[in-house]
């Protein structure tokens, strides 16, 4: 593992390496014989016509995975999130069902968030809308970030979206949060001194050890992850390529990690929601 | 360990005043108990070895070789016909002592940003300048100036 070292403030490790255990023995040596334009970083944004999701660069085996639901193992959280979508869990009695009838009705929902909290007037992720009804509405205990039950509640939404375009949250204090996620994505950061757009941007399609670098978009969350052995949030993806140049993995839930979420859906624009993905 | 300290410290406190007597007075002494020793750039390349030390390659080729700790192999590849997937994000190492000096690479590795300020490549012996950097990794270079030292011994073993 490129990044073994943990210190997180949360006990879910943002440990991961940029490079797979050697089980894709398929790929031998990814030298590269012919000579690669090795430019300076320009950090230009990826032209439209370029724009792809990370299951395009997937193996295929892996991609077979994501492709039926019947092998894709994401479908059991999703499962799950179906019984909680009924359950009473709180003294006052109220499901989900009981206030937003079928999930169905949450189509839509998942491609546009994070979105404005008119209550706090700050952005708030899908994670923290769901934490909401939770607490609030159905007066329960919220459910631990990263904790089964909301990973699986969020697949459940996030799938109602699936096949729909991404469309960035449009009010003004959405796209103030989108714009400092952007500085942050361009800016060096770590012990490596490396950007998000230094490999996101310039240099997609490449290897970095045995892992192709993918764009870095955020279609397919919450995703199963062959290195997780389980379902994990785009936050928790956002944490291992902190700590994978060794910077500071900001907790879960913080102001950054939303920031660069709605930054990541507004490069996104337009592409399609694959939740729940596979992803290696 | 704490009781070799001394003897160490007073060893290299007398490095130092050897080289001051010399004229190579910028290396300091105790500089071996700096997390980053000082070095001057000149023509590109850092002529004098970090700490006046003498790298070893054998040591220089498990550290390139190391996906934890030198990390090269992650943007590089070379010839390391044992080492699966090597990286493609840089050129290949092989061959690397016939086009470059032992200076230019020693600068190459303490900090590629000295020659291209958008390079890609982490500045291994640099702390100042970086941002955010994680708890465990703060104030620390990603290798000591004894680290660097036997990376450049083994990369001038690299030729075609
Ligand atoms: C007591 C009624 C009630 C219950 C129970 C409830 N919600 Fe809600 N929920 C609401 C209301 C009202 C809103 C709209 C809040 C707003 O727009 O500020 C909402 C909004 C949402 C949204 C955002 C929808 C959007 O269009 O942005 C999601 C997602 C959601 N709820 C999920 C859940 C889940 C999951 C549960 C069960 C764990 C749940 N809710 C339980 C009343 C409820
Ligand atoms: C050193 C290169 C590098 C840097 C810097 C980096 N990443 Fe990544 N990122 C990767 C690699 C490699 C993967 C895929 C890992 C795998 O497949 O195992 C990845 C995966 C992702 C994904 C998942 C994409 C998908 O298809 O599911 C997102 C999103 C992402 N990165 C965002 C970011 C953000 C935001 C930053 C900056 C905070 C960042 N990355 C910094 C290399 C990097
Ligand atoms: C994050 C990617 C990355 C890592 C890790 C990395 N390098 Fe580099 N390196 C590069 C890139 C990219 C270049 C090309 C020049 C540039 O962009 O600055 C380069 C250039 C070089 C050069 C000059 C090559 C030439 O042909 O001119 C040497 C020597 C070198 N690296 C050695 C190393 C060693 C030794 C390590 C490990 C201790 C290492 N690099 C780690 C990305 C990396």
């Amino acid at each position: 593992m490129m990044f073994p070292e943990r210190h997180s403030r949360n006990n879910i490790e943002p440990s991961s390496d940029f490079y797979l255990p050697a089980f894709f023995i398929a790929v031998l040596f990814a030298i590269n014989l012919s000579p690669v334009p090795f430019m300076a970083v320009r950090a230009a944004e990826i032209p439209l016509a370029q724009r792809q999701s990370g299951f395009e660069l997937m193996q295929a085996e892996t991609q077979a995975m994501q492709r039926n639901d019947l092998s894709n193992p994401a479908m059991l959280w999703v499962r799950e999130g179906e019984k909680l979508w009924d359950e009473k869990p709180g003294e006052n009695g109220q499901s989900c069902v009981a206030c937003h009838g079928v999930v169905t009705g949450m189509a839509g929902v998942a491609a546009s968030y994070p979105t404005l909290d008119t209550a706090s007037g700050r952005p708030i992720d899908l994670t923290g809308r769901i934490q909401q009804c939770r607490t609030d509405r159905q007066r329960a205990s919220a459910w631990p970030r990263e904790s089964r039950a909301l990973l699986a509640m969020a697949s459940l939404i996030g799938l109602q979206s699936r096949g729909m375009p991404i469309m960035p949250a449009p009010d003004p204090i959405s796209k103030a949060g989108a714009a400092r996620g952007k500085a942050l994505f361009n800016q060096r950061v770590g012990q490596l001194n490396l950007s998000c757009a230094q490999c996101h941007d310039d240099n997609w399609g490449r290897k970095l050890g045995s892992a192709t670098i993918p764009q870095g978009h955020p279609t397919g969350y919450p995703i199963y992850r062959l290195e997780w052995q389980g379902v994990g949030s785009l936050q928790r993806r956002l944490r291992n390529c902190l700590a994978g140049v060794r910077a500071e993995a900001f907790p879960f839930g913080a102001d950054a990690l939303i920031d660069l979420e709605l930054f990541l859906m507004e490069r996104a624009a337009g592409m399609t929601v694959e939740t729940p993905a596979v992803r290696p | 360990m704490r009781r070799i300290a001394p003897l160490r410290r007073m060893l290299s406190a007398f490095a130092g005043l050897m080289m001051t007597s010399i004229g190579l007075g910028a290396a300091g002494a105790l500089a071996q108990d700096l997390p980053v020793v000082p070095y001057r750039i000149e023509s590109g390349g850092i002529s004098a070895p970090l700490g006046g030390r003498q790298g070893d390659a054998g040591r220089g080729r498990k550290l390139v070789t190391d996906r934890r700790k030198g990390l090269c192999l992650l943007c590089h590849s070379g010839p390391f016909p044992e080492e699966r997937f090597q990286g493609d994000l840089a050129p290949s190492l092989a061959g690397i002592a016939s086009r470059l000096t032992a200076e230019k690479i020693r600068l190459r590795i303490v900090d590629s940003t000295a020659i291209n300020p958008a390079s890609l490549m982490p500045p291994y012996h640099r702390i100042e300048g970086l941002v955010e950097v994680g708890a465990a990794w703060r104030g620390k270079p990603i290798l000591t100036a004894g680290e660097i030292e036997d990376v450049v011994a083994f990369l001038g073993t690299l030729r075609d």
